[in-house]
């Protein structure tokens, strides 16, 4: 069995963009720390910000994680801004507290926010200086996740792009896996490479800072998240090159994912099969499932996380959905080329975002199904729309295989969920 | 620079979203970045509310900044006016917006809106959420409110409940019942429910209910000034509360107010043998300075508990709080750290916590029972039943939901009874937790049982003997931390290195009562 193939006339790929500009009902970058420091234990993440930035950080989790969590907010205040204080010497006094509390911290990001990045508060700088003061024992590194420059998941990508540079260099012809998955589905994901014969696999994020993950010339990346264009820009810089593929949700997604990397590395198909025959038909079946009551309906993306282009070609090509907008915060093409390609033209594709002129598209097309943020969920189920919060297609283990049932879910249980309880009230719609 | 992981309160644009969510036919123009909209869902998930919250957010990004950012507020401001034609509309900048100083009150007013425009100044790397909403509300007040004659019948306005409150919702509902059977009208509730023409008509009240000071002093000390209306001072929160709080109406009203006390469970229930078991149980409070002090009361007035230490995270009402636990003889804790709170917990051991979310997590952490009194809540503490706090019903509910946590009386009994059966072991916990909840200190990480291991501040660590050990692990669960500590304190001020049997013993006759 090969990869799907791409639609005759360039499927979404040559549709023309409806590009927004105005309320924007997204998280900013910071949000990305919620899962960032799950995936890297010896990590610890500060923010440099207001109360506002301590309190998103609480709030957008959903609930609080009180296992002492490995982020925290430097909070700048009056005395900050004023001049009165100088914020470098507050900030080394903080990060040398909190790195005596903390003896396990081995990388320490110093997160850059709104109020930071207006007073031009230098953080490369400072995590210069720091460095030099605690290595070899704890690396610091600085990125932007300000809601001025960064849109939710970017927030990842400027924390990877901040981490490439200081890679080691190497020659050597191995493959880099570029996107925090949650460790048991970067399991599943090398034990499939591995099942090819692809050896040697490197993960960025690492889940420590002793993993041997290096860059240079030989090293081929893929990306497992669309929102990376920053780190895959850093990367070719570094000299690696990027093997273009849809991305790996659901069966058909994860099948041409995995054969683009193994197109690159030569690997015949009786290898690829032997490797993905049993998993295909197992995901196909779970999809096949899971999927039952999505045939037919229509479903309408807000943008979020970037990853509405690929889901609404697995909603479309393997659920039997069809799109009526997909909307996206940003469209880099080089990166989701291969899953625009494989959506039939029809759907509205939408960059940025005017929230209120696109409430009024969804209310008036009146979709099955509304992919959107937290903010607006239940506000349109009040209208009698059926909603997917989005978030949790960020938080969820949903890639490769073995998930690709648990994806479908995540959009048909909402459904299912209105059909249930359809007798309830005249103001829910039933589902059928 | 103050390091923070958890916050008791947002930033006060946060308040200001909360007085503006909770009103009717209000928009707040909200100059602020991309991102700050996260505080929709505070309104949409936390509280379930079904509308979106009416804030427009101007969203400017890093490339706006060398343009014109004041004009993007302009725009914003126009459109939202259009969108939703509101009565009147706040503007105001969050903790960024505050930064490039556009200044959204001037910029709207050039504007020429045909509604009142009310700027707010939230100094956002000063002050809080609630100052926001305190603030915010004022403002309104200040602006909308006209001289107006007095109702023929008494009435008052009910000042303070926001989204977002602990039990707002039913608090209005159980306060509007209880001021009607006493012969008192309610004109206005606000914010909550009121339109912008509402607010113009809180003149009309004879005087007003000042139900929580956290949002509404101001506007009820600025009403007393200007139209001449007192405020109530007593927060009906707990039976002795509503009582003072009616005597406090019928002498501002000269009517006989009398309530109906017909449906007040909360006296009988204290008094009920079953409740002997709650006799003296130490119990911690934390939260907002209203709630503290309401809880403190009801806790050892009316439940009979121990209070083992008190405290507020809103600085602004600390003086109160600070008194009050010097009447309860012990020391405030006024802090928004909540490490610090975790601190003050783990050494006073208290049997209870009556505390906001973040004490119901530290709880967990140290396997003490919380039950939640304040805000800041979590989606749990929205309930869909009817829950107040304020009046004979709130009393009620305050009795049901501080005993939900503990094991009851007749269960207490039982567990003596059988806990040697193998069936009925420590980590069993209240049955009516479904037998799930990690009561037993070995699922409570070691951070709680360590210090409580070694003595807190003697010269050398006390050793437990292996039998004492033994025979601390027959004492029930429910009360071995208890027991484990008292034991240590008395050991330690005896100056004994070592506990034995005997040691334990002595030690349970010594604290007896």
């Amino acid at each position: 069995m090969t990869a799907p193939a791409p639609l005759s006339g360039g499927g979404c790929r040559t549709a023309p963009v409806l590009k927004e500009r105005g309320q924007r009902e997204v998280f900013c970058g910071l949000t990305g720390i919620i899962w960032l420091h799950r995936k890297m234990q010896d990590a610890f993440f500060l923010v440099v910000g207001s109360r506002t930035c301590a309190h998103l950080l609480q709030s957008a989790a959903g609930v609080m994680i009180f296992a002492e969590p490995r982020f925290a907010t430097a909070i700048l205040e009056e005395g900050d801004l004023a001049g009165l204080n100088d914020a470098h010497d507050e900030l080394d006094r903080e990060v040398a507290r909190l790195l005596a509390r903390r003896p396990d911290i081995r990388q320490l990001f110093l997160v850059g926010s709104c109020p930071s990045e207006v007073i031009k508060l230098d953080l490369s700088r400072a995590a210069e200086r720091l460095t030099e003061a605690y290595a070899p024992k704890v690396r610091v590194l600085n990125y932007s996740g300000s809601g001025i420059e960064t849109t939710f998941t970017q927030g990842e990508d400027a924390c990877l792009a901040s981490m490439v540079p200081v890679l080691p260099a190497t020659d050597r012809r191995e493959l880099m896996v570029v996107g925090a998955l949650p460790d048991v589905v970067e399991d599943q994901m090398l034990g499939l490479l591995a099942e090819m014969g692809i050896e040697n696999v490197r993960c960025l994020p690492a889940r420590s800072i002793t993993s041997d993950v290096a860059v240079g010339p030989n090293t081929v990346f893929a990306l497992n998240q669309p929102f990376l264009g920053d780190t895959c820009g850093a990367l070719e810089r570094r000299g690696a090159r990027h093997i273009p593929a849809p991305f790996p949700f659901g069966e058909a997604g994860t099948t041409a994912w995995l054969r683009a990397i193994a197109d690159e590395f030569g690997v015949s198909d009786a290898a690829f099969a032997a490797a993905t025959d049993a998993p295909r038909a197992r995901a196909a079946r779970a999809i096949a499932q899971a999927s039952e009551n999505l045939k037919g309906k229509s479903v309408f993306f807000f943008p979020d996380s970037q990853l509405e282009i690929p889901l609404a070609r697995f909603l479309t090509r393997e659920c039997g959905m069809t799109a009526i907008e997909v909307g996206s915060p940003f469209i880099h093409d080089a990166i989701v080329g291969p899953d625009l390609e494989l959506m039939e033209a029809g759907p509205v594709i939408s960059e940025g975002q005017d929230v209120d002129l696109q409430l009024d598209r969804a209310r008036a097309a009146r979709p099955d199904l509304t992919v959107c943020g937290l903010g607006l969920a239940n506000p349109l189920e009040a209208e009698g729309l059926t909603t997917k919060w989005a978030i949790e297609l960020v938080f969820t283990p949903v890639h490769f295989y073995e998930q690709a049932g648990d994806l479908a879910g995540l959009f048909s249980r909402p459904l299912r969920r209105k059909g249930l309880i359809s007798g309830l009230s005249p103001r829910l719609e039933a589902a059928e | 620079m103050k390091l923070t992981v958890w916050t008791y309160e947002g930033p006060p644009h946060v308040g200001a979203m909360r007085v503006a969510t909770a009103m009717k036919g209000l928009h707040y123009v909200l100059h602020a970045p991309q991102g700050d909209t996260y505080a929709d869902l505070l309104f949409t998930m936390i509280e379930r509310r079904n509308h979106r919250p009416p804030v427009t957010y101007t969203t400017f990004q890093a490339r706006d900044l060398g343009s014109d950012t004041a004009q993007l507020f302009q725009d914003a401001c126009r459109d939202a006016y259009e969108r939703f034609q509101p009565e009147a509309i706040i503007v105001g900048a969050s903790c960024t917006a505050e930064l490039i100083q556009d200044d959204p009150g001037g910029l709207s007013e050039l504007m020429g809106l045909p509604v009142p425009v009310i700027p707010l100044e939230l100094p956002s790397y000063q002050r809080k959420e609630n100052f926001g909403a305190d603030e915010t509300f004022l403002q309104i007040v200040r602006r909308l409110t006209k001289p107006a004659e007095r109702t023929e019948r008494v009435s008052c306005n009910i000042l303070g409940p926001t989204a977002l409150g602990f039990r707002h919702r039913d608090d209005i509902t159980e306060l509007t019942a209880l001021l009607y059977d006493i012969g008192v009208d309610v004109n206005v509730v606000a914010p909550m429910d009121a339109t912008p023409t509402d607010i113009t008509r809180l003149g009309a009240a004879h005087f007003n209910v000042l139900l929580y000071p956290e949002t509404a002093e101001s506007a009820a000390r600025w009403l007393q000034r200007e139209c001449d209306q007192p405020y109530t001072k007593t927060v009906p929160i707990g039976v002795g509360a509503t009582r003072d709080f009616i005597e406090e109406v019928a002498t501002i009203t000269g009517l006989p107010c009398r309530a109906d006390e017909s449906r007040l469970r909360l006296p009988w229930y204290a008094q009920s043998v079953d409740s002997t078991y709650l006799t003296g149980k130490r119990v911690f409070i934390f939260g907002d300075a209203t709630h503290v002090r309401a809880a403190a009361r009801i806790a050892r007035d009316e439940m009979g508990f121990e209070v083992a230490g008190l405290g507020c995270y809103n600085r602004e009402f600390a003086k109160g709080i600070r008194s009050l636990a010097r009447e309860f003889g012990v020391d405030a804790l006024i802090t928004d750290d909540y490490l610090e709170v975790e601190q003050a917990i783990e050494a006073l051991q208290p049997e209870m916590i009556l505390g906001t979310q973040m004490e119901r997590h530290i709880g967990k952490r140290l396997g003490i029972p919380c039950a939640v009194i304040s805000a800041p809540v979590h989606v749990q503490d929205f309930p869909a039943r009817y829950s107040p706090q304020v009046g004979f019903e709130g009393a009620n509910v305050i009795f049901d939901t501080w005993v939900h946590p503990l094991v009851m009386g007749l269960e207490e009994h039982l567990l003596h009874m059988f806990r040697d059966d193998f069936e009925f072991h420590d980590a069993a916990g209240p049955s009516h937790h479904g037998g799930h909840a990690p009561a037993n200190s070995e699922t409570a990480p070691p951070a709680h049982s360590e210090p409580a291991r070694a003595a807190p501040s003697g010269p050398a660590e006390i050793i437990w003997l292996a039998a004492a050990e033994r025979e601390l692990k027959k004492i029930p669960f429910f009360v071995r931390g208890k027991a484990r500590r008292n034991t240590e304190t008395f050991a330690q001020s005896r100056d004994l290195q070592e506990i034995s049997v005997d040691t334990l013993y002595e030690a349970k006759a010594h604290y007896a009562r």
